[in-house]
């Protein structure tokens, strides 16, 4: 008899336990970045940027080079190691409120200027590390502990679209919005993931692929009701789709 | 490399970067430190370097945090309403021990202010600016030839501590032009390495990871402990000042930067008056030369701290020199340089209620 | 013949039960026992039914699962 491991955790992470809750799809998506690592065989020369969020400890789940930046800042951060080591492969893991709130300006003209970094950015319509607050991607009519009778247009505005704002950046190579619930969408995810750091490789420029993502403890579900919650709700406001792809067949 | 070359200070401490091996700058533009960014954005190219005009300070500090986490030398230079963005960059890189040089051409505040020369981001740059309990280095020119010298020196103890470092000119300094010797091109393949802890890619080695961060408070206190361990050594080894004719003087005059270069010519003057009067002008701003100062004020009758500001090191003189002698403040404010007859008039009105 | 099944490491697992939600062959459940963390992770109660789709490795946020193939050596 002989044994054959057909799915087992990629190299690339470094096998400390996540410290997300229960459900968290954080877990999943850095698995399936680290899946790509593997692949594309970069591990020795990519150095990860975490951000300020429930992702904070994210330097220390995987198995390379990695800091923590200031909230909102990890765009410019990475943009500062890229430039001054032009041959690593560098990329952010930024949540809602680090990027699309604190860190717009950020976010916005790394992706102008087509720099050559990829960010990884998960949306899950909430504030998670410091308890359930609104994020800018929060729906309308959701409640939160700081809009506890709901999201209003007339008190805090829209919900922020990342993908829609950013494709208009003539600097973007690769632009995706994704979902992790079921195995389908993973595998659109790691196609996707591949494909954003495939457009840094070839120095084609700036790459980004926005994860819908559940938040069972913030939003009070169990695991299974959030990613039904999601469907429902996050992907009717966030079209899931491709946006941008100047990388083509990557293969 | 000994050949005397006339260049407005901005350029001058620009291209004293290049030379001592930086290859590496982000910033912003903002008066009167614009000459500066324009210059590295000519020079930098020419030497393989990279020039990055960055969206907004805020960007600016965390792209130096982000360089300087690779190890390469890097730096950036803004003025006082710049450097208020780069406070929260600052805590992080000083907590993350990156090792950086900025240069603050400080302009008059507070707020908008003006654009005119000023002292009075000495708190900001001594006492933290960004929060937690951190210190950066603070160098204060007084020349363009040692704003030049000192920018180089700013590199090596960055490296050394791996702290960050600031040079805190003012828009006199930045604008005005003067004779300077540069030093040697240093080559940057030469420089310090910091392959121990700096993020390069991890090739064959363990991941490094640097962070300013640690969720344990026992932990978190024990590398406070280190950073305050490091900073004992910075005040022991790295503490710099200069004095003029304090020996025979009965009076002392405290002042850095351009204000300690003015009152050299106050001493001059004063003297042909009958007030015999001494200089000591601290060049480390942080660690301040609070033994030396109090060693020079010793057996004096008075000290005349003179600022462009309200009063900001006047604080750091007290301390210095305790309660033994009467300590007074001289300052104009809001870009307003106090000339040296107005320094004369205070001087002489102390000494009479000194005699 | 190849026989597939998969490990979770209980230790490790959540409990958050999206593995036994795809499973499309519901060779999954909670354990009765508790682990370490105090979660009921998941087991797999019948590896016979087992087809090695992967499903429970890739939902799994944790990476507690390892899917594993066992096949008769050529020509035995």
């Amino acid at each position: 008899m002989s044994v054959l491991t057909t799915f087992k955790p990629p190299k690339a992470l470094s096998g400390k336990e996540f410290t997300y809750c229960p459900g968290c799809q954080h877990g999943t998506v850095h698995r399936l970045i680290a899946e790509v690592i593997d692949e594309l065989q970069i591990q020795g020369r990519t150095i990860m940027v975490a951000p300020v969020g429930c992702s904070v400890f994210a330097y220390e789940f995987f198995d390379v080079d990695g800091t923590v930046a200031a909230h909102g800042r990890a765009p410019a951060v990475a943009t500062g190691m890229k430039r001054a080591l032009k041959d690593s492969v560098v990329f952010t893991y930024q949540g809602d409120g680090d990027l699309a709130a604190i860190g717009t300006a950020e976010i916005v003209h790394a992706a102008n200027r087509g720099e050559k970094i990829t960010t990884i950015f998960i949306n899950n319509a909430i504030y998670g590390m410091t308890g359930g607050q609104m994020a800018p991607t929060t729906l309308l009519g959701m409640k939160t502990s700081t809009c506890p009778y709901g999201r209003t247009v007339e008190n805090d505005g829209y919900p922020v679209h990342v993908c829609e704002l950013l494709k208009e950046t003539g600097g973007i190579a690769y632009l995706e919005r994704t979902t992790v619930n079921t195995p389908q969408d993973i595998r659109k995810t790691r196609k996707a993931l591949r494909k954003a750091f495939t457009a840094q490789l070839k120095g084609l420029g700036f790459s980004l692929v926005e994860v819908l993502s559940t938040c069972p403890t913030n939003w009070g579900m169990n695991p299974i009701e959030a990613t039904e919650w999601l469907e429902e709700n996050l992907k009717r406001e966030f079209k899931v789709g491709l946006f941008v792809d100047k990388v083509g067949d990557d293969q | 490399m000994t050949e005397k070359t006339m260049v407005k200070g901005n350029e001058a401490m620009a291209e004293a970067a290049i030379r001592a091996g930086c290859r590496l700058y982000f910033g912003y533009p903002i008066t009167p430190q614009s000459e500066f960014t324009e210059y590295m954005a000519k020079r930098l190219p020419e030497v393989g370097g990279s020039f990055l005009q960055s969206e907004s300070e805020v960007s600016a500090v965390n792209m130096i945090y982000g360089a300087a986490c690779t190890g390469r030398r890097v730096l950036t230079s803004t003025s006082g309403p710049g450097f208020s963005l780069m406070q929260e960059g600052m805590s992080y890189i000083a907590g993350a021990e990156l090792p950086s040089v900025f240069v603050n051409v400080v302009r008059g505040g507070p707020g908008l202010g003006d654009i005119q020369p000023a002292q009075s981001d000495y708190f900001q740059a001594t006492k933290g600016g960004g929060h937690g309990d951190y210190h950066a280095v603070v160098l204060g020119p007084g020349t363009i030839q040692e704003a030049v010298e000192l920018i180089s020196d700013a590199f090596d103890i960055a490296d050394r501590y791996r702290t960050p470092v600031i040079v805190l000119a003012d828009g006199m300094l930045g604008q005005m032009m003067e004779p300077v010797i540069f030093g040697k091109y240093r080559d940057p393949d030469s420089l310090p390495d910091h392959s121990e802890w700096s993020l390069t890619g991890a090739g064959k080695r363990e991941p490094h990871k640097v962070t300013s961060f640690n969720i344990d408070p026992y932990e978190l206190e024990k590398m406070n402990m280190r950073y305050q361990a490091k900073y004992k050594e910075i005040i022991k080894n790295e503490t710099r000042y200069e004095t003029i004719r304090t020996e025979d003087a009965d009076y002392l005059l405290v002042g850095f930067g351009t204000m300690g270069r003015i009152l050299g010519s106050v001493i001059r003057q004063a003297r042909e008056q009958g007030i015999k009067v001494g200089l000591f002008r601290p060049i480390t701003l942080w660690p301040f030369p609070y033994d030396q100062l109090k060693k020079s004020a010793k057996g004096k009758k008075y000290v005349l701290d003179v600022e462009m500001s309200t009063g900001q090191m006047v604080e750091d003189v007290r301390l210095a020199v305790g309660d033994s002698l009467p300590v007074h403040f001289y300052g104009r404010t809001g870009g307003v340089v106090p000339n040296p007859e107005e320094v004369l008039q205070a001087l002489r009105k102390h000494t009479e209620e000194a005699e | 013949m190849a026989v597939n099944y998969v490990e979770i490491d209980a230790d490790r697992c959540k409990g958050c039960g999206l593995c036994i939600s795809v499973c499309p062959k519901k060779v999954l459940r909670f354990s009765s026992s508790f682990n370490s963390k105090g979660y009921h992770p998941a087991e797999q109660h019948d590896p016979d039914n087992c087809i090695g789709c992967g499903f429970c490795y890739l939902v799994c946020p944790d990476t507690s699962v390892t899917v594993l193939k066992e096949t008769s050596k050529a020509g035995t």
